[in-house]
């Protein structure tokens, strides 16, 4: 494996997706309907001639609205779909777990949850055993280990399975709308560790309904529209802004993200109030200096005095 | 395969381990309840069956016991192995892993009802006054090929379940007439030869007559039995390879 290789290619890639009569029919409904002529398939292509590429160390954020095969892409990538037509390239080992919180054991503890999630991702137990306890911090979930996981909140779901996709070092890394879950705090560490992990060199792929998370994680964009490609690009502003022009046509508007309010918000009101607190020291510095060039003035005409 | 099988053993080991504390959570009896069905079973059908059969079979409980336990095994591990694939959907459809792992999991635990199963067995030869020698070491045969074959029909089934969930309740009706079919509480010799015959052709009958060829009778089968023997368990094997590597990325379109 080369440095040159690209990391990741996709090669006029589609994939369809058959809907209709041969799903949840039964075998007399599936018999019946053979002999009748009634068996209808429907083709629906869910990604049409998707191409791009990208190289170690890159972030691709990719972004549409719901239903625009972003997931499906996803799939194909990680393996678990083969492109219906096309290629996919890997320059390495694919660890993708799709929709992080879901696919985890109510019944089993955290602790099982983890080591089996771990495993899935094709890890060995001595490595899992190493990472656990920085998995199990980063999730802030130690008091929980031991609890079945269903007990848990759904923001700490997605916290543990965030931890866990981030702190075992994948070669190429999938994000699928994990960064939009836990509290504001969580959020500033998963943003914060998520680049961490791409300055060590990893792969990401990050799915996001939060354009201003792919603006300030991605170098390069994928934005797709009901399977199709409208743009790959590594000018990362240009595109998320005619994507977010393109939203605001629709007459939806950009999402509004409450937690990213609120984030944007207690950082302007953190500036302020450290603004009031550089002041007041200043203020204090000044009040102390001319105190001192008092007590320093009158010792000077003390010891003239005499 | 096998490179990729080390890779995955730990993924194994914790879905074995999963499987174990999900069955028996909240159970009092926990394995206990394993082992009771075939003793349950076997009472039933001795109460029933000793007035008609008893009387011509000698060892008839250690006889009846031989075939119970290759019957329940076999209805207990495609049962269990039919779910397996779809009771995992949510995890195939997010991550990439060999789909057949989920089946050789579940087949761990079905193994192990078994293997307690046998240990009560040998303590109901013991009791009949069965004669212990060293012939009883070669029913681990007949035992590893039903335990391929077991594989590789419930490999079968799962991918057979997740296209149709009739197979269940078909499946549950061929299970039954297997029942009365695999001369569990009778013997064949009353049967015209063209239908002693046909027994030939049922795997679970043939490893129960193994079984009780070395237990009752104290005789090894002939070579041609091991291999018929393996050629059912093969033939499975290689059924459920092949419709989970033709069906491997389709199975997610059905879930």
């Amino acid at each position: 494996m080369s440095d040159s290789k690209p990391m990741l290619e996709c090669r006029s890639v589609s994939i369809r997706y058959r809907i209709g009569d041969f799903k949840n029919i039964g075998l007399k409904e599936w018999v019946m309907r053979r002999l009748t002529g009634n068996y209808k398939v429907v083709d629906f292509w869910a990604d049409r001639d998707i191409n791009f590429s990208i190289d170690r160390g890159d972030m691709l954020g990719i972004v549409g609205t719901n239903g625009a095969g972003k997931s499906t892409l996803l799939k194909a990538v990680s393996g678990i779909m083969e492109p219906t037509k096309g290629r996919i390239v890997r320059g390495g080992r694919v660890s993708a777990l799709l929709e992080l919180a879901s696919g985890f054991d109510g019944d089993l503890t955290v602790k099982e949850n983890a080591y089996l999630r771990g495993a899935m991702l094709g890890y060995t137990r001595k490595f899992m055993d190493e990472t656990y306890p920085y998995i199990i911090d980063f999730a802030e979930l130690k008091s929980f280990e031991d609890r079945p996981f269903k007990q848990l909140s759904s923001g700490m779901k997605s916290r543990l399975a965030f931890a866990i996709a981030s702190l075992v070092k994948p070669e190429l890394l999938i994000l699928d709308e994990v960064l939009s879950v836990g509290d504001g705090a969580f959020k500033q560490k998963s943003e914060a560790k998520m680049r961490e992990v791409l300055g060590g060199g990893a792969t990401t792929i990050l799915v996001s309904h939060s354009v201003g998370q792919i603006r300030a994680l991605c170098n390069k964009v994928l934005w797709l529209d009901k399977g199709r490609q409208i743009a790959f690009s590594d000018d990362v502003e240009g595109v998320c802004d005619s994507y977010e022009e393109f939203l605001r046509d629709r007459g939806s508007g950009p999402v509004y993200d409450p937690v990213a309010a609120k984030a944007r918000i207690d950082a302007r009101r953190a500036a302020a109030e450290r603004r009031a607190e550089e002041a007041r020291r200043m203020a204090d510095d000044a009040a102390r200096m001319r105190k001192v060039r008092e007590v320093l003035r009158r010792h000077a005409a003390a010891s003239a005095a005499k | 395969m096998t490179t990729r099988l080390s890779e995955y053993g730990f993924l194994f080991e914790e879905l074995v381990k999963r499987d174990f504390k999900k069955k028996y959570k909240r159970t009092v009896l926990g394995m206990g309840w394993s082992m009771l069905m075939p003793l349950l079973m076997l009472l039933v059908m001795k109460v029933v069956f000793e007035q008609f059969f008893g009387r011509t079979i000698d060892h008839y409980t250690t006889y009846i016991f031989c075939g119970n336990l290759i019957f329940c095994w076999f209805a207990d591990a495609t049962n269990h192995g039919m779910q397996s694939l779809y009771a995992n959907a949510s995890i195939f459809t997010k991550v990439n892993v060999p789909k057949y792992l989920f089946l050789f999991a579940g087949s761990v635990q079905t193994l192990i009802n078994f293997a307690l199963s046998f240990v009560v067995f040998l303590f109901f030869c013991w009791y009949d006054n069965i004669g212990f020698s060293w012939r009883f070491l070669m029913l681990a045969y007949p035992m590893a090929t039903m335990l391929l074959f077991n594989v590789g029909i419930g490999l079968v089934l799962s991918a057979l379940f997740i296209f149709f969930r009739d197979i269940d309740y078909l499946w549950r009706v061929f299970i039954q007439l297997l029942m009365y079919g695999s001369a569990i509480f009778y013997t064949i010799d009353k049967f015209p030869p063209h239908l002693q015959r046909v027994f030939a052709f049922n795997p679970v009958y043939r490893h129960i007559e193994y079984f009780r060829s070395i237990v009752l009778n104290g005789t090894v089968p002939p070579v041609e039995t091991h291999l018929v023997l393996a050629a059912f368990a093969l033939s499975a094997l290689f059924a459920g390879f092949f419709m989970y590597k033709h069906y491997n990325t389709k199975f997610l379109y059905y879930v």
